[in-house]
């Protein structure tokens, strides 16, 4: 397998217009919306309107820190993604909507990800991210408050959260050519199939990318332990009940 | 607005003024951007054919900034730094109006 063949793989966690089959994409559309649905009503039960600017923020952050590109020397680039600490401090439903938020703005504005592509991306790094970091945490941490357990659960919060992220977006990738043919058995749309498709993107995430991320994770989640760790949802008594 | 809150806004702003080095890390050290590399002829370079289904979605939408830069895919590197750190605001604008309208309608009978 020459390397060039995989590199345009590598770093489509954004995936444009053109590469998942309609039987992919409109469903897709449709859990994504289900999903946004419940998020708001949660969102509205669970947050205030003193939440607001940190949701305006954890946007913002989302959108920044996706700018970051870092580079595989010789290769490509990939970057953070930020929905894991976000999911730990305003809830993964708020990170669900954030996300999505910066997602959606990517699409339209800058042609980062494909319109078509909006209900496929947002399920991968606003839905999928969000709660499997969540999960993570809490999984790793229980209701311990040790410095050194809070910390690795929070490592491996957005270090998980990311891998299943672009892990999902390689299979989204590898079963197109098995359900999306032309009459001469061509692919009509993202031509490798799961064997190149999910190696390519796994390796280079469980690698580096999301390495970064469990450390940016794990960083932000310290300065607000330090400065206001009254606003930290993962940490409230009550958050393994909210969820 | 809290002191806390206004720490944060900092961040987020010396963020959108360090995101060029998003794009002059991977120029330095070789790697591809994230952006043009999934380009039709890309894949015809590769593959020697373009998927059907893909030639016909790849430009189904023009976006106004294309890859965060003013002077499309291939401007020069101080073009595309500019327009990297104008989209960086942007970004943030645009993330912040969308929530508070969202925010807005969720939250309408508090306040």
């Amino acid at each position: 397998m020459p390397l060039t063949k995989t590199r345009f793989l590598e770093n489509v966690m954004h995936i444009p217009d053109g590469y998942l089959s309609p039987q992919t994409y409109i469903p897709l559309y449709g859990v994504s919306i289900v999903v946004w649905r419940m998020a708001l009503k949660k969102i509205r039960d669970d947050l205030s309107a003193k939440h607001i600017p940190y949701l305006a923020m954890a946007a913002a952050f989302s959108f920044l820190v996706q700018m970051f590109n870092i580079p595989i020397p010789g290769g490509t680039t990939g970057h953070a993604v930020g929905a894991g600490i976000i999911a730990l401090l305003l809830g993964p439903w708020t990170a669900v909507i954030a996300v999505s938020v910066v997602l959606i703005i990517q699409a339209f504005v800058f042609g980062d990800g494909g319109i078509t592509a909006i209900g496929a991306n947002c399920f991968n790094m606003a839905i999928v991210m969000p709660f499997v970091a969540y999960w993570t945490f809490n999984l790793l941490r229980g209701l311990s408050q040790n410095t050194v357990r809070v910390t690795v659960a929070a490592f491996f919060s957005g270090y998980v959260g990311l891998s299943a992220a672009a892990i999902c977006t390689a299979f989204m990738f590898g079963i197109q050519p098995v359900i999306a043919s032309g009459p001469d058995g061509m692919p009509l749309y993202a031509p490798y199939p799961l064997s190149i498709a999910i190696p390519a993107m796994a390796i280079e995430h469980l690698f580096l990318f999301s390495i970064v991320e469990g450390v940016m994770t794990v960083a932000l989640l310290k300065y607000f332990l330090k400065n206001e760790s009254t606003l930290i949802y993962a940490m409230k008594e009550t958050s393994h009940e909210k969820i | 607005m809290k002191r806390f809150e206004k720490k944060l806004w900092l961040g987020i702003f010396a963020m959108a003024v360090l995101s060029p080095l998003g794009i002059i890390l991977p120029e330095k050290f070789g790697a591809e951007g994230a952006w043009g590399e999934w380009g039709t002829d890309t894949l015809e370079k590769l593959l020697g054919y373009v998927p059907g289904g893909l030639k016909k979605t790849a430009d189904i939408w023009a976006a106004p900034i294309r890859a965060y830069s003013f002077g499309g895919e291939g401007a020069v590197l101080s073009t595309r730094i500019v327009s990297y750190i104008v989209s960086a605001f942007i970004g943030i604008v645009l993330a912040y109006i969308i929530i508070l309208v969202i925010s807005r309608l969720l939250f309408k009978h508090e306040k």
